[in-house]
């Protein structure tokens, strides 16, 4: 361990370890973001932004910020207030959590080793609709309890799915601790035995996330911003950032999980965080690519596509993965 | 009356059938929503996201144009019609001109009514080209958008160097055109409508042919003939229920029967069909174009002896052009002034949007921005 080599205090020590994560919460999402502008303006025939910070907008998300902090802080009439104020905050935190599992690379480039680090991280993950559900009550508007009603909807039928397709990878690890499952893959990332598992995880990640092509809770076409309909200022923002950060979040447990996390290929030499950020990016881009392509599919659809579909398959997935578990 | 209008408060049903107790909630679709593009306003009651009765309130855009119109001189009201369907502002302005020279007993010169042709195409393949990236922009697509606007300003570069606007074009004239086209404008107009057709490829790649927008629309919406009719219904939305009915066709104006096209229809009149109908009235309206660009004879391109003040002789006329979004109907009353006495516009949105509480009971909300914005339709154009 990397740190405790240098820091024998346990307080130093975690006061180190917070900082790292929240810093890294603070910047991964706003590279996402910059880079989902970019990405998404030049598959559209555009530049995206190209004025702040001179070089190609690359200021362009932390001007965002600096708006969103400036801006009047507005809460209804009618809204609940404490509620209204709460909701946001509930939204961000389960996501920074979420970070402190992730292992970014070996000897100890993680916050927390936990021996439950999947299942926690995949519980935590589930918290966020409850601050949504509590955004879209209590703004007092219709269009976001709609909207709140259509995201724990979705959480409901997606949670199994990431659920049965963490189980299976949890199976072939033998661990539900990540570092346990990142140090299972040295000779072949999981991604090969688990590709249904892996297709299932980043679909319900989508799904969880409100990312297209199932962001029907924000639906901006049909209810206006869903439950962040009445948010403004540094509230929405921080709405936002838990968007991208979640993007981060789960591109990285799906880095972990099924991308052999900080396992090289071909040039092994590369450090293994810069691996881990690599393969995180690798997956975000994907899910930008999706938003890029796709239209909006309808809330009993989506339904109808978890269970029907999503739900046998994990199911199949796991009795498929236990069976060749048994086998060899 | 309907309920949430004002003074009426919040209309509550409460169910007493079933065991758990709910209530119907009154949504304002509009005036200021997303997607009813302008301030159309749609008072739905849902239960749950299901809708029990829809009414599009209109009005919130009503400019009086028909008033106007009776105290502007003809060369004005061509200004003036531009702006009521903003997106098909050639196809309005040319509808006037043609009407007032119907009762003036004028004989235009072939060439200005062969661009007039030329230009009510392009002007057409603008305005469907906006609701082909619209459409997909309100069931979550974003790129299709993107890629209407880059051929739209190819295509407003074009009309810009004749007319010298890029959305109110204003060039006609009682008894021809403006100006003559600039020098090099048909090699341009060939060079984008093989530019725009190959383009087109990826409406159908990004569009019509992904899973998840078919799921979206196919059997979302759909439009009985019959029922279209009673409603006046015309245009893309008429063809998709599968009437092959166009102004072009059956009561041919300017040239259009010396052209070869054909008027694409669908078969159930849902969603996709209209979507798809109006993605194949763009090719059409390319064959039109290519052919055009051989026929436009040498010529005059306005009838050298103008009077100063236009007088439309007394009486009264109706003629009727297909207009990118349908068949837009002129009456004419004149009394010999200069003024029109009664300027009566018949315009394709407002019937076309009647139509919508008929289709909207029973779907849910997605389907009825699916559905809203698959009855394309202005605005400006229904309100007037």
């Amino acid at each position: 361990m990397i740190l405790e080599r240098y820091f024998s205090n346990p307080w130093a020590l975690f006061g180190l370890k917070l900082g790292a994560i929240l810093i890294f919460f603070l910047t991964a999402p706003l590279v996402i973001g910059y880079v989902e502008h970019k990405v998404l303006a030049h598959m559209q025939a555009r530049l995206g932004p190209m004025e702040a910070g001179r070089f190609h907008g690359w200021a362009q998300l932390i001007a965002d910020g600096v708006k969103f902090i400036q801006k009047e802080d507005i809460t209804p009439d009618s809204a609940d207030k404490w509620v209204f104020v709460a909701a946001p905050i509930l939204v961000v935190v389960p996501v920074v959590m979420i970070f402190v599992v992730i292992p970014f690379g070996p000897g100890g480039w993680w916050g927390e080793n936990l021996d439950l680090g999947l299942f926690f991280a995949l519980a935590i993950s589930a918290i966020g609709v409850i601050g949504m559900l509590m955004a879209g009550w209590a703004s007092a508007n219709k269009f976001s309890l709609i909207g709140a009603i259509r995201g724990a909807a979705q959480l409901i039928a997606y949670e199994l799915p990431l659920v049965l397709a963490g189980a299976a990878v949890a199976m072939q690890a033998g661990t539900l601790s990540l570092v346990g499952i990142v140090e299972a893959q040295n000779h072949y990332w999981f991604v090969f035995p688990q590709i249904v598992g892996f297709f299932i995880f980043v679909t319900a990640s989508l799904a969880e996330l409100s990312r297209p092509p199932f962001d029907m809770p924000i639906a901006d076409s049909e209810i206006i911003f869903g439950h962040m309909t009445e948010y403004t200022g540094i509230k929405f923002g921080l709405f936002l950032l838990s968007e991208y950060a979640g993007v981060v979040a789960l591109s990285g447990l799906a880095t972990v999980m099924f991308l052999g996390g900080w396992h090289g290929v071909v040039v092994p030499w590369i450090p293994g965080p810069l691996w881990t950020l690599a393969k995180i990016g690798a997956v975000s881009f994907i899910v930008i690519w999706l938003r890029a392509t796709y239209p909006r599919l309808r809330e009993d659809q989506l339904q109808k596509m978890a269970w029907k579909y999503l739900i046998p398959l994990a199911l199949a997935n796991i009795l498929l993965t236990g069976f060749f578990k048994v086998v060899f | 009356m309907f309920p949430g209008g004002p003074g009426e408060g919040m209309e509550v049903i409460v169910a007493g059938e079933g065991s758990l107790a709910t209530q119907e909630m009154v949504l304002n679709i509009g005036p200021q929503h997303p997607s009813t593009h302008g301030v159309l306003r749609v008072v739905i009651t849902l239960d749950g996201e299901r809708i029990t009765a829809a009414e599009p309130v209109i009005g919130y855009m009503h400019r009086g144009f028909e008033k106007l119109a009776e105290a502007r001189d003809y060369r004005q009201i061509i200004a003036l019609v531009n702006r009521h369907d903003w997106l098909s502002a050639f196809g309005n302005e040319l509808g006037v001109a043609l009407i007032v020279e119907k009762m003036m007993g004028l004989e235009v010169p072939p060439r200005a009514q062969w661009i007039r042709m030329l230009m009510a195409e392009w002007n057409r393949v603008l305005n469907h080209l906006m609701f082909l990236g619209s459409y997909g922009l309100e069931l979550g697509a974003m790129t299709p958008m993107f890629y209407a606007f880059r051929e739209r300003e190819d295509i407003q570069e074009l009309m810009e160097a004749a007319t010298g606007g890029r959305l109110h074009f204003t060039y006609c004239r009682v008894g021809g055109l403006k100006d003559d086209l600039p020098k090099g404008f048909l090699a341009h107009s060939e060079r984008l409508v093989k530019l725009v057709r190959h383009r087109l490829l990826d409406y159908e790649g990004l569009l019509l042919g992904n899973e998840i927008f078919k799921k979206r629309t196919i059997g979302v919406g759909a439009l009985p003939g019959d029922v279209a009719k009673d409603y006046g219904v015309t245009g893309p939305i008429l063809q998709a229920s599968g009437i092959a009915e166009d102004s072009r066709l059956t009561e041919p104006y300017l040239f259009y029967d010396q052209v070869d096209f054909d008027v694409p229809t669908g078969e159930k009149g849902d969603s996709f069909d209209r979507f798809n109908v109006l993605y194949r009235r763009i090719q059409q309206s390319l064959r039109i174009i290519e052919q055009v660009h051989g026929k436009i004879p040498a010529g005059p391109v306005i009838l050298p002896k103008m009077p100063k003040t236009i007088k439309a002789p007394e009486g009264n006329y109706y003629l009727r052009t297909e207009n990118s979004l349908g068949e837009c109907g002129y009456y004419l009353v004149s009394t010999g002034d200069k003024y029109p006495w009664r300027l009566k516009m018949r315009t394709p949105s407002f019937s076309n949007v009647s139509m919508i509480p008929h289709l909207l009971p029973g779907i849910l909300v997605p389907d009825l921005i699916a559905v809203l914005g698959s009855v394309f339709f202005v605005v400006g154009d229904v309100d007037r």
